[in-house]
């Protein structure tokens, strides 16, 4: 039943926008440790779990390791998040650089195939301090195992309460000890729980390899239908050249053309990659397995580069019209410009921005969500896979649901390209119009 | 519980803010460089290129009617010629056949006038002839009789004078 309740939590929560979404995470009652013997893992997993039980008198909270009841809520939270090491099939992964820095301890430079990863992509080492839990990055806090590898048995986490603020911190079970682990530094100042750590991740993670191979095919195709653009000039265009061109066309003549005005073409470039890219990104994003499948586009990360760019080139590009017409609106009464207008109008500078990034990275997120949630139907009928009936039942209600629901994001995606580049061409558009003569 | 600390796509990551703006980057300037700015540049010359072609199409068309108006003129005009020379042509037939008929009407009258001047003039010599022949015989028999009568009869002689001189030849 709890299973149901998660998964409705999940549904209401994609449709809602992102911030609803944070009360329901305070309202979230710790997971029960049901014991599901069943499920439990019959090999070393439980004997680790035994391990971490056995540990002292102190609480060092739930194992990761251990097969709880399906979560179907966790599941999308998981699937979603950006990775260090593409997990591929089983116990397969495509191992990828780490770039870390800690201040004080340096660069290290390594691939997630030191911490051999296993089910999960849990690492069963550490090295230089870090750790692999779930196929991401996390650092120890015990300054005595900064240098070298040691085996980690489980890893564990756990509720805690830090400046009255409660918190979930994940521990590394090493030498039978519990050792806290520091998450990659983020910069929400908190208020997502993340915050400033004692190290920085830049490491090539799966959004970050989703993105060169985006960007790489993207700049295939175009390359190619340009060289045959350039060929067959005179002639009439064919194959892929058909295919690109009118989305080309498209960008310019409904988008670029009459938002900016006769000076488009200088705009038009950027457009062009910033629909391309989105759309690029939002479609591998709809493939399933590998290389798709990444949340590229519903990662804040991505939406704020994008939107900065767009305003910085309209902020940039803004003529002595706009600025006037933003900060010292011709014609109307000094009083109501102090206090009403030129406040507003210069938090909507900043506002257009965060909407055209909280707009996409919402949309993309939600439609990434709502496909997992349908997909985790098949696991809430068939109880995490003890049940063929049920998730045969489950299936028959997923199918239609999952396919109704990729056809819609991919909708989604084009449109989502379509607006982002759209209101990127309004702003540019607005910055640098022409004073109308009245 | 996990929800909110793993509900990492909503923390911004400076790696990942690194990496998108790099690639962004780096993605926009190969693609304005080597893909959109050439395909801008065939579209834009294929746009003129077509519009020109419809121009000249245009052009051609009026020119195709212009030049089709001209040749109907043409036509007509050739008709107009030709029934123009037929004309004339019969024209000249007519007058040709008509003077041809004068003159040979001409040459006729003039070839019988020409024949009966012969004629006349053949009788008049016969005549002539004739005269002198009947003169000739007259005078031979006048003669003979003479020869006979006149030896003894110069009476008679001048009666024959007389009756020769009175004497009528048709």
């Amino acid at each position: 039943m709890t299973a149901f309740r998660k998964f409705w939590i999940a549904l209401v929560f994609s449709g809602l926008s992102v911030f609803a979404f944070a009360q329901h995470g305070e309202s979230h009652h710790p997971q029960q440790q049901t014991e599901h013997p069943a499920a439990a893992t019959p090999d070393e997993h439980a004997t680790d779990h035994s391990d971490t039980t056995a540990h002292g008198g102190h609480d060092c909270g739930h194992s990761l390791s251990e097969e709880g009841e399906f979560n179907a809520g966790e599941n999308a939270v998981h699937h979603i998040a950006d990775a260090n090491a593409i997990h591929i099939l089983g116990n397969t992964y495509l191992h990828l650089p780490c770039i870390l820095y800690a201040p004080g301890h340096g660069w290290t430079l390594t691939t997630t195939s030191a911490f051999h990863p296993h089910h999960h992509g849990n690492g069963e080492n550490s090295k230089e301090g870090y750790v692999l839990v779930h196929g991401n990055i996390m650092r120890l806090t015990n300054t005595a195992l900064m240098h070298g590898e040691f085996q980690v048995s489980d890893y564990t986490h756990q509720e805690i309460e830090e400046k009255g603020k409660k918190k979930i911190r994940y521990n590394a079970i090493i030498n039978g000890n519990c050792e806290p682990l520091d998450a990659k530094t983020t910069y929400d100042g908190g208020i997502m729980g993340g915050g400033i750590t004692s190290f920085y991740d830049f490491s090539v993670t799966r959004n970050v390899f989703t993105m060169l191979l985006t960007a790489l095919v993207l700049f295939l195709l175009f390359r190619s239908a340009a060289k045959s653009a350039v060929r067959t000039q005179g002639h009439a265009p064919k194959g892929l050249q058909n295919f690109l061109e009118p989305l080309v066309t498209f960008i310019r003549d409904e988008v670029a053309k009459p938002n900016i005005g006769p000076k488009y073409e200088k705009y038009l470039p950027y457009l062009l990659s910033a629909f391309f890219f989105i759309l690029g990104l939002n479609l591998i994003g709809q493939v399933p397995f590998f290389p798709g499948s990444a949340n590229v586009t519903g990662n804040i990360s991505v939406t704020i580069v994008l939107a900065l760019l767009t305003f910085i080139i309209s902020t940039f590009s803004a003529n002595k019209h706009f600025w006037e017409h933003t900060l010292w609106m011709p014609g109307v009464p000094a009083v109501l410009k102090i206090f009403i207008l030129t406040p507003i109008e210069v938090l909507g500078i900043f506002l257009k921005p965060f909407t055209l990034l909280l707009r996409l990275f919402a949309n993309i997120t939600a439609g990434h969500i709502v496909i997992l949630s349908f997909v985790s139907l098949i696991f809430i009928f068939g109880k995490a896979g003890e049940s063929f009936g049920g998730s045969m039942a489950g299936a028959a209600a997923s199918i239609p649901l999952t396919l109704f629901m990729m056809t819609l994001e991919l909708l989604v995606a084009f449109l989502q390209a379509f607006i982002f580049t759209m209101l990127s061409a309004v702003y540019i558009g607005t910055a640098i119009e022409e004073p109308h003569h009245h | 519980m996990l929800f909110l600390a793993d509900f990492s796509v909503i923390k911004p990551e400076p790696g990942l803010l690194f990496w998108t703006t790099l690639i962004f980057l780096i993605f926009w300037f190969l693609m304005s460089r080597f893909a959109f700015k050439p395909i801008a540049e065939s579209l834009k010359k294929r746009e003129t290129d077509i519009q020109d072609a419809l121009d000249q199409a245009k052009l051609a068309r009026a020119e195709m009617a212009n030049l089709q108006a001209e040749n109907e003129k043409l036509l007509a005009q050739a008709r107009e010629e030709r029934s123009q020379i037929l004309k004339e042509a019969k024209d000249a037939k007519d007058e040709i056949i008509a003077e041809a008929k004068e003159r040979a009407n001409a040459e006729y009258k003039r070839k019988v006038e020409s024949a009966m001047q012969d004629i006349e003039n053949q009788k008049n010599a016969a005549m002539v002839d004739l005269k002198n022949k009947a003169g000739q015989l007259a005078i031979e028999i006048a003669e003979k009789i003479l020869r006979k009568e006149l030896a003894n009869n110069p009476e008679q002689v001048a009666y024959a004078k007389s009756l020769v001189d009175n004497m009528k030849l048709n």
